[in-house]
């Protein structure tokens, strides 16, 4: 045993303090334990004390798999850090296993040397056995090579709760504020910030909330007291750019960017959705700022979802759709209407592990192609991506600014690792963000609904209620300028091109592609999406171990940035790295004729770092200068 | 009589200007000629101004008619248009929107919309042209197709159980559901002022007969020489009567409907007197059960109960929310929770 039971007593009080620049820990149990909350209190903690934070949480799709079983552990990693870091960590340095299920799932991730902190009350003989243990690894030597540390974390928790006035399995609810609270005394953290969260969140529970602070202090106290860890550890104030920060999920962020953006164009927003993992939470954010004149509408479906968004559009307002993979692909026909009809409709599409209904809680990048193509007919859309859970604020502001001044359907294509994962915001002043110009109709004498405007080759927005506006759309192929229903072969070859040129044209509209690193050389690492953390990270230490590696991260997936080709062609070669089987890689190929090599990875879960790094050595790691 | 949905009286517009300049393309003799006709002449009677009106439909021979209406209109795909008429009229409630669909359409493809836009109570005027086949495809028979029925994609009879419109409706709650003929321009013209003038859903069943295709589909009791005596006029507050001498009636023997001769063993007072302002759906029910040959066919308004709209209710929880926190503020809510400074 590398480490005491935790009753034993001990002979100096713990003073000693290292600091380290960055800890990664890994808060894991059974999916009704609270990872998640005592995972993002110990997020918020460390970011209002100044740290840069990552956070992935990693949860079983079921409500609640069999207690006590791997399929239901229920993680959540947090990474903080005094500089600037990009991903919640390649491996844990901590594992907190509140059962013998959390060990079996998690343990494989620390490194050797790792600090392991056990609730050892779990280990019973019924909890081994369901998490496939054939021997109590507390006994024996199979967790030698950790710092293992045993904390009785349940009776602990039991204890401090006994005059509570609760029940014991409400008593039980509350250890993950036990091990949070020793969490906080290791790392030397504040209680103030979750007390403040649980006065809030408990207000009129005054017995939960009072057990949760005791239990958490009790935590605390138990660290300072116990002697169990030779020493605490200090991770500095990180050194972001000046501002008011907040942590925000993705999907918040979102939420937040998609409220903006109406009171940006000063038009209400309208949100049809049906409740769809990991899509839903834009939908819960949305329905709380009602105030901001802000409709929701849960739909009976996928389909009446897009519909009534469309629906929103036609009616000059902010039409808006959310979803995930499986709901697009019920979406397609509806889509592919606001295509033929030009109406600014932005769809939030937050992709997951397909196909079919694949892994709901795990995060992919497999859904690019069915949204770049997933239609009858040619049928492009706009499509941006946002790089990191703040940048998704932008990005639905950038999707509505693109839909409304192209009068074109536009994808905002994320996924569960950036809607769920967290990190610091720098807040923007509302008045610093540009307004967003929105045109309508107005002169009758003038209109024709497929007049289009020279440079963007957007047609006019006349919204129902305009007097001498009246005119018809629909799914049927319109005549150029009138609109009329027309099947003649030359009109509808105009208006196919008319269409795709029309998406074609919003590259003079975006920014150009930027290299981090030097403009040339031997290695670019071309990203989209989520993978951004990872890449730039691979990059920046390939860089520093001497090789010419650039990296260029794409946010604008149709159309690329106008000089995506001029930037290729000043590499010998080009990695593009996706958590798919090579889906940009396709359209870099056919696109540049350009024999891009792919790094895939279709697990769940994100590249780490160390992945990443080492294709790039295996590509150009023979080219070291030194 | 439920709460008016036009506050404006008759405009200074006619019947041809709701007429637009596309050529219509239905069949000749098409019972849908006779609901264009009867739909454009409502129009300036109904005394919305045309660029507050907005016709939305789904896709089948019916749903043509947005192009024929100069109004706004909107022809979307198969069996959405009560979708994309709910996200318009939640965002702009001063509009006057009507469905436009067909069997096809709202009960096949699109059946799951209808009842959930039904039971929202969203103020729409759907209105359902019933002609029992598929039309535009050519001839397939429909989910209102009479059991046994012979078609192309059925040449062995059709083993699917017909849905009837009316008890859809009813079962989803429709606070209001009416059914009319398309070749009684009289009653088919005071059935949609009455739809169009509810507030809430309004759910009309037009049997309309498609000549190409299912030919005389309704002609056993819908042909003037036998109307009055095969199909029952629904007057609310009056006792169920019918024939041409007004000589038979509808008595309700507990839940069984049962036709009794007026003044031959039976008064007008045992007769059932229709209520079509009872929340309880459970004798609108009863009536959208009642067919030829066994029963006349009810025409008419079968209920309407006045009931919150959905975007009403939208409306007024956007209203509270800035009543109570105020108006949104961007800097705000980007300050939410525990934030920080970096110096």
């Amino acid at each position: 045993m590398s480490a005491g039971d935790g009753r034993r007593s001990s002979s100096a009080r713990t003073d000693q303090i290292e600091e380290l620049d960055r800890v990664t820990i890994c808060f894991a149990g059974d999916s009704g334990d609270g990872m998640q909350l005592a995972g993002l209190q110990f997020t918020n903690t460390s970011a209002v004390f100044g740290n840069d934070v990552s956070t992935m949480p990693d949860f079983p799709a079921e409500i609640r798999a069999p207690a006590g079983s791997i399929p239901g552990v229920s993680s959540f990693q947090v990474s903080f850090s005094s500089y600037d870091i990009h991903t919640p960590g390649d491996r844990p340095d901590v594992l907190v296993a509140m059962n013998p299920a959390a060990l079996k799932a998690h343990l494989g991730e620390l490194p050797k040397g790792g600090l392991l902190i056990v609730n050892t009350d779990e280990f019973t003989e019924s909890n081994l056995r369901k998490a496939l243990y054939a021997e109590n690894p507390l006994e024996g030597d199979s967790l030698a090579a950790y710092r293992a540390v045993e904390v009785p974390i349940s009776s602990m928790n039991a204890r401090a709760l006994a005059d509570s006035g609760l029940n014991t399995k409400q008593i039980d609810r509350s250890k993950n504020s036990f091990a949070l609270g020793l969490m906080f005394w290791l790392y030397e953290r504040s209680l103030d910030s979750t007390i403040g969260w649980f006065e809030e969140k408990f207000a009129r529970n005054p017995e939960v909330r009072d057990a949760n602070i005791a239990t958490m202090k009790a935590g605390y106290n138990y660290g300072e007291t116990a002697e169990l860890f030779p020493m605490r550890y200090h991770v500095a104030k990180a050194d972001l750019p000046p501002g008011r920060y907040r942590n925000i999920t993705g999907n918040a962020a979102t939420a937040l960017g998609f409220l903006a953006a109406s009171k940006l164009a000063d038009l209400p927003l309208f949100y049809g959705t049906y409740p769809i993992t990991p899509a839903s939470d834009i939908l819960h954010e949305l329905s709380r700022f009602k105030n901001f004149g802000v409709k929701t509408f849960q739909a009976e479906d996928e389909i009446a979802a897009i519909g009534s968004a469309i629906g929103a559009s036609f009616g000059g307002y902010l039409g808006l759709t959310g979803t995930s993979g499986p709901g697009l692909a019920l979406k397609s026909e509806a889509l592919g209407l606001a295509v033929m009809v030009e109406l600014p409709l932005v769809v939030a599409m937050i992709q997951r592990s397909g196909p079919s209904t694949g892994m709901p809680t795990k995060t992919d990048q497999a859904d690019l192609l069915q949204v770049l193509f997933g239609r009858n007919g040619e049928s492009p859309v706009a499509v941006v991506a946002p790089a990191t859970p703040s940048e998704c604020f932008h990005f639905a502001i950038e999707a509505f600014r693109l839909a409304l001044r192209h009068m074109t359907p536009t994808v905002f294509l994320s996924d569960g690792y950036l809607g769920t994962g967290s990190e610091p915001w720098r807040v923007p002043q509302a008045d610093e963000l540009p307004r967003i110009e929105v045109k309508f109709a107005k002169d009758a004498d003038t209109f024709n609904p497929y007049d289009r405007d020279p440079e963007t080759l957007a047609r006019p927005w006349a919204r129902p209620g305009t007097p001498g506006l009246e005119h018809r759309v629909g799914g049927l192929e319109k005549a150029d300028v009138t609109g009329n229903v027309s099947y003649d072969p030359d009109n509808h070859e105009k208006m196919t091109r008319f269409r795709a040129e029309k998406v074609a044209r919003i590259a003079n509209d975006i920014p150009d592609l930027e290299v981090v690193g030097d403009d040339s050389g031997d290695l670019l690492v071309l990203g989209w999406g989520s993978t951004y953390g990872a890449n730039l990270s691979a990059v920046q230490r390939a860089r520093a171990k001497g090789l010419a590696v650039s990296f260029a991260h794409l946010r604008y997936l149709n159309p690329f940035p106008s000089n995506l080709g001029d930037v290729i062609a000043r590499f010998d070669r080009i990695l593009i790295p996706e958590l798919n089987l090579g889906q940009l890689a396709m359209l870099v190929r056919s696109r540049y004729v350009v024999d891009a090599a792919s790094l895939n990875k279709v697990t769940g879960r994100p590249f780490l770092i160390g992945e990443v790094e080492e294709k790039i050595h295996e590509l150009v790691g023979s080219k070291v200068k030194v | 009589m439920t709460t008016e949905a036009a506050p404006e009286g008759p405009l200074a517009l006619q019947r041809k200007d709701f007429v637009t300049d596309q050529e219509v393309r239905w069949c000749p003799g098409c019972g849908d000629y006779s609901i264009l006709a009867q739909t454009q002449k409502l129009m300036p009677d109904l005394g919305v101004p045309r660029e507050n009106v907005v016709f939305i439909s789904g896709i089948g021979c019916s749903s043509r008619l947005p192009y024929y209406m100069n109004t706004y209109g909107f022809h979307s795909i198969h069996g959405r248009a009560p979708t994309i008429a709910t996200g318009l009229k939640v965002m702009n409630p001063d509009l006057k929107v009507f469905v436009v669909t067909g069997d096809g359409d709202g009960l096949s493809i699109g059946g799951n919309h209808l009842l959930h836009v039904m039971r929202r109570n969203v103020d729409l005027t759907i209105v359902l042209f019933n002609n029992r086949i598929y039309g535009l495809t050519k001839g397939q028979y429909s989910p209102t197709s009479e059991f046994g029925k012979r078609t192309k994609s059925s040449p062995a009879g059709a083993v699917d159980r017909p849905l009837h419109p009316l008890s859809v409706a009813i079962s989803a709650e429709a606070s209001f559901v009416a059914r009319s003929l398309d070749i009684d321009q009289k009653h088919l013209i005071a059935t949609l002022e009455r739809a169009a003038r509810h507030k809430g859903t309004s759910f009309v069943e037009v049997y309309q007969n498609c000549n190409v295709f299912n030919d005389g589909a309704f002609m056993e009791f819908a042909d003037k020489a036998v109307r009055s005596d095969r199909t029952v006029r629904l007057e609310h507050g009056q006792p169920m009567l019918f024939g041409k001498e007004l000589e038979k009636g509808v008595r309700l023997n507990g839940t069984t409907p049962e036709i009794v001769d007026v003044g031959n063993g039976a008064s007008e007072s045992d007769l059932w007197v229709h209520d079509e302002t009872r929340e309880d759906p459970a004798l609108s029910f009863i009536l959208s059960r009642m067919h030829w040959p066994d029963f006349p066919e009810p025409m008419g308004v079968i209920r309407a109960v006045e009931r919150p709209t959905y975007e009403g209710l939208v409306q007024q929880q956007v209203d509270e929310a800035i009543e109570r926190q105020g108006e949104g503020d961007l800097d705000a809510l980007f300050m939410e929770g525990d934030t920080w400074t970096v110096e």
